[in-house]
């Protein structure tokens, strides 16, 4: 089958970049030193673009929208304003002194609670419309973001730096002192709905469709945000907000693959993600050394594909 | 059987479906008239669980619809809406094969493939089942809606005007293959309909809506006659035998 030789090829593509990466450059001297820091780098490229790709999946099945990612839903502007947050009414030493997994656990803790009132509040209603939730989403967004500036704004710059240091996305400081724990967060959250993969292809057929085959409709779709509250949160806790690869990788994997089926959909998604960061990684590093982050290539190139997305939607 | 009892549904202040109550056979063909915003549609969605209610309750072989599991009770009724638009393309056997969901849980077995081509064939649409539905007609589009709801091999099959913006040729193919569901293979039909003749032709049993409540019901020469429908409609008819049929005029 065309897909799965795709697929396969995908996952060579991969397995090459990878070795490159870890490998290119290393000498007899160095080689302990290098892939003590790369090997970790590498791990952590390909948990956030795992998370990426499978949560901006799974958010434009439910949303029946292919022009949408999850930071729609303004999880990303609420990470950043917990950050402020906390150093805003502590100071930095305070967020110093929680230790990173503390911090993370919180701010995870806090996104999906967040992310539940937000649903619950919405589907008490009778019109459950998905797009409501998607406007109160990008309404809370600029709220958050706007109350972070306001508190940027006030602190000491001193303070402002540390925020500033998880506004960007870069793969350069990567928090990888988290690197275990979210590993391990965000294996537990896809075991945790493993067994509802199977509702996606039934999902995209939208919500009469899904609740006529015996989707139980709104638990499943609130499982899944749950998931990927906390996949955006352990993304955006690694290396920050990165608003559009998510969105140029899964539209990608439906170009390349051409099938609705979310099996290959969702692993197509997380290695062409997994192959730009790896890619534009190298890139990065080795070529441009280290003078231009990765993420203003891809929300470059993601801003362009966005907008040729939206003049082909709109002739249709 | 399904048994609605005093349902109530309201938007806001206004109530859409006004303490009804309905008693829907097995193995008939019901289908439900009136005017458009007299509840029909509500009532349809509500038997299904697409939507909630304000009040009542709805049975299903005497089992109240509520405590029914998601799966089970894909298995037993398939409800069909208007409104088809799909966001995936699909080919007619994929959608096809969709509506084997319940029992499969995504992975075929022989038996729900065995489901599948007997629904193809149920539709005519053996020859189109490779082919994408946006490359298919109207008429064949809503078809292979059907064959996906045969394919779920439900006992109560709801069909929400399931012939609209389909021509006189089209409309009377789905018809017919509703017909030979009840007949041959004893399934419960109920149909939302705008058309007036062809649920006088076609129908079991009749039911007439009118401001969320039901104005009448009972078979077709109950309903179908110049009283009934000129209260319900509020325009005026003539009702006439053709052919053993009753046909109305209200041109």
């Amino acid at each position: 089958m065309k897909t799965k030789q795709r697929i396969y090829i995908l996952s060579a593509a991969l397995l090459i970049l990878v070795l490159l990466y870890l490998l290119l450059g290393l000498n007899p001297f160095i080689w302990r030193y290098a892939l003590s820091l790369r090997i970790p780098k590498t791990i952590a490229l390909l948990l956030v673009a795992s998370s990426i790709a499978f949560s901006s999946t799974v958010f434009q099945t439910l949303t029946n929208n292919r022009i949408l990612t999850p930071s729609v839903l303004g999880l990303d502007s609420l990470y950043l304003f917990i950050q402020s947050l906390i150093v805003f009414l502590f100071g930095s030493s305070t967020l110093a002194r929680l230790g990173e997994n503390f911090n993370f656990i919180l701010s995870v803790g806090l996104m999906v609670a967040f992310s539940l009132l937000l649903f619950q509040l919405l589907f008490k209603r009778e019109e459950r419309n998905i797009f409501f939730l998607l406007l109160v989403g990008l309404v809370m967004g600029t709220f958050f973001q706007s109350l972070s500036t306001f508190m940027q704004v006030l602190i000491d710059p001193n303070e402002f730096l540390v925020i500033q240091n998880r506004m960007f996305a870069s793969f350069n400081n990567m928090n990888t002192e988290i690197l275990w724990l979210a590993l391990i967060i965000s294996f537990l959250a896809v075991l945790f709905t493993l067994k509802d993969l199977k509702n996606l292809d039934i999902l995209s057929l939208g919500r009469e469709n899904a609740i006529n085959l015996g989707v139980d409709y709104d638990f499943v779709v609130k499982k899944f945000l749950v998931l990927i509250s906390i996949l955006v949160s352990v993304s955006t806790a690694l290396v920050g907000p990165i608003t559009f690869l998510g969105l140029l990788v899964v539209n990608l994997a439906r170009e390349l693959l051409r099938t609705f089926r979310h099996k290959y959909l969702i692993v197509g998604a997380i290695l062409i993600a997994s192959i730009a960061l790896t890619f534009g990684q190298l890139i990065a590093e080795r070529l441009l050394n280290f003078s231009t982050p990765i993420s203003i290539i891809i929300n470059f190139i993601g801003g362009l594909y966005f907008i040729f997305l939206l003049l082909k939607e709109s002739k249709i | 059987m399904i048994e609605v009892k005093s349902v109530v549904k309201q938007y806001g202040r206004k109530r859409v479906l006004d303490n009804v109550s309905l008693k829907i056979e097995k193995g008939k063909i019901t289908s439900f008239i009136g005017p458009n915003g007299a509840g029909k549609s509500t009532l349809l969605s509500i038997i299904s669980r697409l939507i909630g209610k304000d009040g009542g309750q709805v049975y299903l072989d005497g089992e109240l619809v509520d405590g029914i599991d998601c799966n089970s009770f894909a298995r037993k009724l398939s409800i069909l809406r208007q409104s088809n638009h799909l966001n995936v393309r699909l080919t007619v056997r994929e959608l096809v094969s969709f509506g084997r969901f319940p029992y499969s849980e995504g992975k075929l077995r022989a038996e729900d493939l065995d489901h599948i081509e007997r629904a193809l064939e149920y539709t005519q649409l053996k020859e189109e089942a490779d082919k994408y539905l946006d490359e298919l007609s109207g008429g064949q589009r809503q078809r292979a809606f059907i064959a996906m709801v045969i394919a779920q091999d439900t006992e109560y099959i709801l069909l929400d005007e399931p012939l609209n913006n389909l021509d006189v040729k089209h409309s009377v193919e789905i018809m017919k293959i509703l017909r030979r569901l009840v007949g041959e293979l004893g399934k419960t039909v109920v149909i939302v309909m705008h058309d007036i003749n062809f649920a006088s032709c076609y129908s079991d049993y009749i039911v007439a809506f009118n401001k969320g409540q039901i104005v009448k019901e009972g078979n077709v020469e109950e309903i179908i006659n110049k009283d009934v429908l000129e209260d319900v409609y509020d325009t005026n008819f003539v009702v006439q035998d053709i052919m053993n049929r009753r046909i109305c005029f209200y041109y």
